[in-house]
């Protein structure tokens, strides 16, 4: 098999941090396309998000305006001794402003929420949808650790951003902008002074903005390698401990762990620093306008109210600041992940739909490689020019050694990829204008790798064909010699397999998923080593049903055991990519060939 | 990730678990007491701050009574001065509060998870057949931050809060008790509520935490079976899967986005109708000469300040019983009593003589033993190989040597030492296991080659490699620094099998076990491993399980296990001529017809 020659060292921009400037540009845009891509289909619900939030921070706005009003034109002529309808007015008014505040605030989190979590669930099923699409060589490549990571950390960290980031970031701005008009509203003199400190204040975010994207980066990193080898050593446990490497990965741990709480550490003292830094120059502000203000009401230039209102607006005016580093927190792990997401999605499937399937009626399984030529990485052939015919129902097996390409032959067959040259055909049709599901209904593969869904066993021996009766899945299983032991298990067919079929030995993995194609009754069956974790008997067992399931359908067998190609009516054998040899299997026999040697090898290894 | 028909989750069952308390909690304090000044510290600067934010407005009411109101020139300036030092100290002792607090609370975090770690490593395969590694995991991180939040600091605002809370209304209620009064009464639907949509709101957050589980599991099934999906074109039917869950948690969510509103909204009214009525009635009192102006101005601050301290209580709270939840599932690991640790003895210089004697082996709870009364004599230097069909027990045996399972009846020994007597290390060293499906870890060939003897010379490992037919390491891009892949997935199953190998007989250790070790060999390099194998095992003592003919002629003699005991023992062509059952088991053409044997 080729794929030793795959990517070692990680994979594209994703897992490096250090990308040039340029790139950065290109995933920033990417980023951007799919998040605009997002809102759109809300563009309505969001113009309608924005006049509510207005109104709402408006109306928060007015309080402490309302207040001052209440004591320079309330109180105060009524300590003058005139009636308290102004007050009351006033004080109506407040309550006026809370509620309105109230409202349109649950108006606009209800109305946020909903379109934050519409946004996830599209997010969500167009990223599965579209992994699902995506070839296995891309599979292969990427791992399953990180379509896991994609779709439930990545997402999450989007959540948290539609969450609770959007409504702090909106909400903290316009406070920001609202509460300076009304300081210089009230007074232009007291408000520039109350505004002075903001060049300060930004120039400080920027700082740490940009100190806490570093550190922030370098916590997560150091927190996956933690996850990484905490995970990779619970699932190897058992080799951890027959070989006694527990010191030296405690050692690992350790190290990996401090590298992580200095990470940790770092991102606290920033924070450390800031969070009080923001609240200095608040309470200095709050020191100068006290006293240039009380100053200015010496004079007589302002009023009480004033004063009172300047003190009520600048507590809300530095206490979003805050939030909206907060926000900048969320809003880079939410970008990280936006990135990787845009990135998926952007691959095109390496073995796209057909824009117009053929629908063949009948499906009768002869296949033809049609000058095909075939390669994982440009310039290192897998499979040479090949040229084959099997007619319909022939059984057909193919030798030879390690990485010789038999992998690939069955790969293409069932269009797991696509040839970089020639067609492969199925009935004269090329498999590139089959649709998918037409495909697989009539071409299935078992592999020594025999995944078993969480379920009942019979849930997965019915996996190809869900609406299977129950004597169909035990005629299946019964035909391949599963029957006894499944019968066997507490619940029989309806027996949980536990995680990934856990509680089963490999070899009975191995008979469920021989039932399984078995009972999806395909027109192209093709086996790939599928009997390797079979003992002698179950082996024998399952060639027993192979004969009669193989008799009105196209096959084509994998094997290293050449047992199992007894029951073929012709032998490919293959070697660096070509076919070497190509014959019923008595006469290859008789040629004294390749297969002739390895024949006789076989023969003396079960001797 | 979890999952719920999977019932080796049901430590997370609730009504599996075990009384949520403060007990386990409590318990994690001991991390913190290398930290006890700094944390005395960071909680003095803690309380220091709040007075000195208390403080501000107050000193704003004398600017506003004295100097504004009265025209005392000569005030303003001290005063104004004070409030800045004021705000100025406050923020300085945030300051402290928050750096002290860093190294302590991460420091703790820390310490638990080597300590988990380092528990997890001595605890025996059976506990970790039965837990999943993403549970582990979660223990390991999301617990661990959970506790180290409220540590950190929720429990320090529970106490400051309270203290700030009680604090602030003693002064309202001295400044104009019928004001002061009035805001009391104030903060009282406020907490009620808080608490109230605590309990909710956790109730739908773990909803929406279990349901998330629920769809990892799906989004983990539909990554890691992708091979499987694709060739029975099953990709629909799991995205309806996927997509039912997805929903369920859009609408949890949606749920929880409504009850946050309205409390989000409840917590703004609340002070704000507040505000209205102080400002009313302190109107009232000003006008009536009984409260004065500046006064009124510092209640209007007070009752804002007031605002957070009253809602986070609910929040903190939760926290809190979060943090327990959390300590109780860290603890309940850490609690777990490693039923395999080692003895005190060491072989000095083995031999090898293996003996099985009257072993049984019963999984906890089960009604029949896997293995019962097993007898089996394999003398120093000698090769016994194991054959049974599947589901005899054979993997099982294996495991009982290096004591990844412990027998429940009888014993093993080695060299007539239990190997229950003897140190972890020093059987393990003796012993070396192959299994059938290879563990390799995401780094260099060397290191997981070396995996148990990392000071081994570059002859050693070549000599490993060349045994298990493993050469091709060599031409690997970085050579023997290769880094293998996640799972070693980039390596076909042979390649990670013929690695494996090499890491079993590096250092060519006295006891070799192989479980089924050539399943994945093409029949040339089996020939080839199987030559290699016989020199190590000439002067080792071997056990190997084997399905094939060719790898039981490595053997000197066979033991064939039929339901969980030794139904017979001899060599190999003995019992093929004399046992049928042997002989069904393992000769390839037994009861082919003549026309498929000729071929």
């Amino acid at each position: 098999m080729s794929d030793t020659s795959g990517t070692w060292r990680g994979v594209a921009a994703e897992d490096n941090d250090h990308i040039p400037e340029a790139v950065s540009l290109l995933l920033r845009t990417r980023s951007r396309r799919l998040l605009g891509d997002l809102l759109r289909p809300h563009r309505a619900a969001i113009g309608l998000l924005t006049g509510v939030i207005v109104v709402s921070s408006s109306a928060g706005l007015a309080l402490p305006y309302l207040v001052k009003t209440g004591i320079d034109d309330g109180i105060v002529p009524m300590a003058d001794g005139q009636g308290p309808g102004t007050l009351l007015a006033i004080v109506a008014a407040i309550v006026g402003a809370a509620l309105l505040q109230a409202l349109t605030r649950q108006a606009f989190l209800q109305l946020s929420g909903r379109i934050g979590q519409d946004i996830l669930l599209e997010l969500r099923r167009r990223v599965f949808r579209h992994f699902q699409k995506l070839s296995l060589s891309f599979h292969e490549g990427y791992t399953s650790g990180r379509v896991i990571a994609r779709l439930t950390s990545d997402v999450e960290a989007i959540d948290e951003l539609l969450d609770s980031g959007f409504d702090g970031l909106v909400t903290a701005v316009l406070t920001l902008v609202g509460t300076a008009g009304m300081l210089l509203v009230l007074d232009v003199h007291l408000g520039l002074v109350a505004l002075v400190p903001i060049p300060v204040l930004l120039l400080f975010t920027r700082w740490f903005r940009r100190e806490s994207s570093a550190a922030y980066r370098r916590t997560r990193e150091t927190v996956a390698l933690v996850i990484v080898h905490f995970v990779e050593s619970m699932t190897g446990m058992r080799a951890v401990q027959a070989f006694r490497r527990e010191p030296r990965n405690q050692e690992i741990f350790e190290r990996l762990n401090a590298d992580y709480r200095d990470a940790n550490t770092r991102g606290a003292h920033l924070v450390a620093v800031f969070m009080p830094g923001i609240k200095l120059i608040g309470n200095v502000t709050v020191g100068l306008v006290l006293l240039y203000g009380g100053w200015l009401a010496l004079q007589g230039t302002v009023t009480v109210g004033v004063l009172a209102a300047f003190l009520l607006y600048l507590r809300q005016f530095y206490e979003p600041m805050q939030e909206i580093s907060q926000f900048y927190n969320t809003l880079q792990s939410a970008g990280a992940a936006l990135e990787k997401l845009s990135g998926v999605l952007e691959e095109a499937p390496g073995v796209p739909e057909p824009a117009r399937p053929r629908q063949p009626d009948r499906v009768r399984g002869a296949l033809r490689f049609d000058a095909v030529e075939f390669a994982y990485k440009e310039g290192l052939p897998v499979l040479a020019r090949t040229n084959l015919d099997v007619p319909a129902g022939q059984t057909l097996a193919v030798v030879g050694p390690t990485g010789a390409g038999k992998t690939t032959l069955a790969k293409l067959i069932s269009r797991f990829y696509d040839p970089i040259a020639g067609r492969v055909l199925l009935d004269g049709v090329d498999l590139r204008d089959l649709d998918e599901d037409t495909l697989r209904r009539h071409v299935v593969m078992v592999t020594q790798e025999n995944f078993l869904f969480s379920g009942t066993v019979a849930d997965n021996i019915r996996f190809g064909r869900p609406d299977a009766p129950e004597e169909a899945v035990e005629e299946a299983a019964r035909a391949i010699g599963a029957h006894d032991f499944i019968a066997a298990m507490p619940d029989g067919y309806r027996t949980q397999v536990g995680k990934r079929g856990g509680r089963m030995s490999a070899g009975q993995r191995q008979l469920v998923a021989f039932a399984r194609a078995f009972l999806a009754d395909p027109a192209v069956l093709i086996l790939d080593e599928a009997t390797s974790s079979l003992d002698v008997p179950s082996e024998r067992m399952v060639q027993r049903a192979l004969r009669t399931i193989l008799a009105d359908r196209t096959a084509l067998i994998i094997a290293h055991r050449l047992s199992t190609v007894e029951i073929a009516d012709r032998v490919l054998v293959v070697e660096s990519g070509r076919i070497v040899e190509d014959g019923p299997p008595d006469r290859l026999v008789a040629d004294a060939g390749r297969f002739a040697r390895l024949h006789r090898a076989w023969i003396d290894s079960v001797a | 990730m979890p999952s719920d028909d999977d019932p080796a989750l049901s430590q997370d069952d609730p009504e599996h678990a075990r009384q949520v308390s403060w007990h386990a909690l409590w318990r994690l304090k001991s991390y913190l007491s290398p930290y006890r000044r700094v944390l005395a510290v960071s909680w003095v600067a803690a309380a220091l701050g709040i007075a000195a934010g208390t403080a501000v407005p107050l000193v704003g009411k004398q600017i506003i009574d004295g100097p504004v109101t009265h025209g005392d020139r000569g005030a303003l300036l001290p005063l104004g001065l004070l409030a800045l030092g004021l705000g100025v100290a406050e923020a300085v002792l945030i300051f402290v509060r928050r750096w002290s607090q860093a190294s302590p609370v991460i420091g703790l975090e820390t310490a638990i998870r080597d300590d988990l770690y380092r528990h997890l490593q001595r605890l025996p395969m059976s506990f970790h057949g039965e837990w999943q590694s993403g549970q582990l995991l979660s223990r390991a991180t999301t617990d661990l931050s959970t506790i180290r939040r409220f540590l950190g600091f929720g429990a320090l605002f529970l106490v400051m809060n309270i203290v700030q809370l009680v604090a602030v209304t003693i002064v309202l209620l001295r400044m104009y008790w019928p004001l002061g009064l009035l805001v009391a009464v104030s903060a009282v639907p406020i907490v009620i509520v808080s608490i109230r949509f605590e309990k909710r709101y956790i109730v739908i957050s773990r909803q929406v935490q279990d349901q998330q589980g629920d769809l990892a599991t799906f989004v983990e099934e539909a990554a890691v079976g992708i091979r499987t999906i694709k060739a029975f074109g099953r990709g629909g039917h799991l995205y309806d899967g996927f997509d039912v869950t997805a929903r369920r948690i859009h609408r949890t969510s949606l749920a929880k986005v409504r009850l946050a509103s309205r409390f989000f909204t409840f917590l703004e009214v609340v002070p704000n109708v507040t505000l209205a009525l102080v400002v009313l009635v302190g109107a009232l009192a000003v006008a009536g000469g009984s409260l004065t102006l500046g006064t009124l101005v510092a209640f209007t601050t007070l009752v804002l300040q007031l605002v957070w301290p009253v809602a986070s209580l609910g929040y903190i709270l939760a926290m809190g019983q979060e943090a327990m939840t959390a300590a109780d599932r860290v603890t309940e690991v850490l609690d777990t009593v490693p039923e395999i640790t080692g003895g005190t003895r060491v072989i000095s210089a083995p031999r090898g003589h293996l003996r099985f004697e009257g072993v049984e082996f019963r999984h906890p709870g089960a009604d029949r033993p896997v293995l019962r009364d097993v007898w089996l004599d394999v003398r120093p230097g000698e090769t016994v190989a194991v054959v049974g069909a599947t589901g005899s027990g054979k993997t099982t045996l294996t495991a009982l040597v290096p004591r990844l399972l412990d027998v429940t009846g009888g014993r093993v020994t080695i060299d007539g030492h239990d190997v229950r007597d003897l140190t972890l290390p020093a059987l393990r060293s003796v012993v070396a296991t192959a299994f059938e499906e290879a563990t390799l870890f995401s780094m260099s060939v060397r290191e997981n080659v070396t995996l148990g003897r990392h000071d081994a010379t570059d002859d050693e490992v070549r000599e490993a490699l060349e045994i298990a037919q493993a050469a091709f390491a060599y031409d690997l891009p970085w050579g023997l620094d290769t880094r293998i892949g996640e799972q070693g997935m980039s390596l076909s199953g042979g390649q990670r099998q013929r690695l494996a190998l090499a890491r079993a007989v590096l250092g060519r250790p006295r006891v070799l076990v192989l479980d089924d070790t050539l399943s994945a060999l093409d029949v040339e390099t089996e020939a080839l491993v199987e030559e290699a194998l016989r020199r190590i095992l000439a002067d080792a003592t071997g056990l190997v399980v084997a399905h094939r003919a060719s790898t039981v002629l490595l053997a000197d003699r066979v033991a064939l296990l039929r339901e969980g005991t030794i139904a017979h023992v001899g060599r190999h062509h003995e019992l093929l001529a004399t046992v049928p059952e042997y002989r069904a088991l393992l000769a390839q053409d037994a009861d082919l017809d003549p026309e498929e044997a000729v071929l």
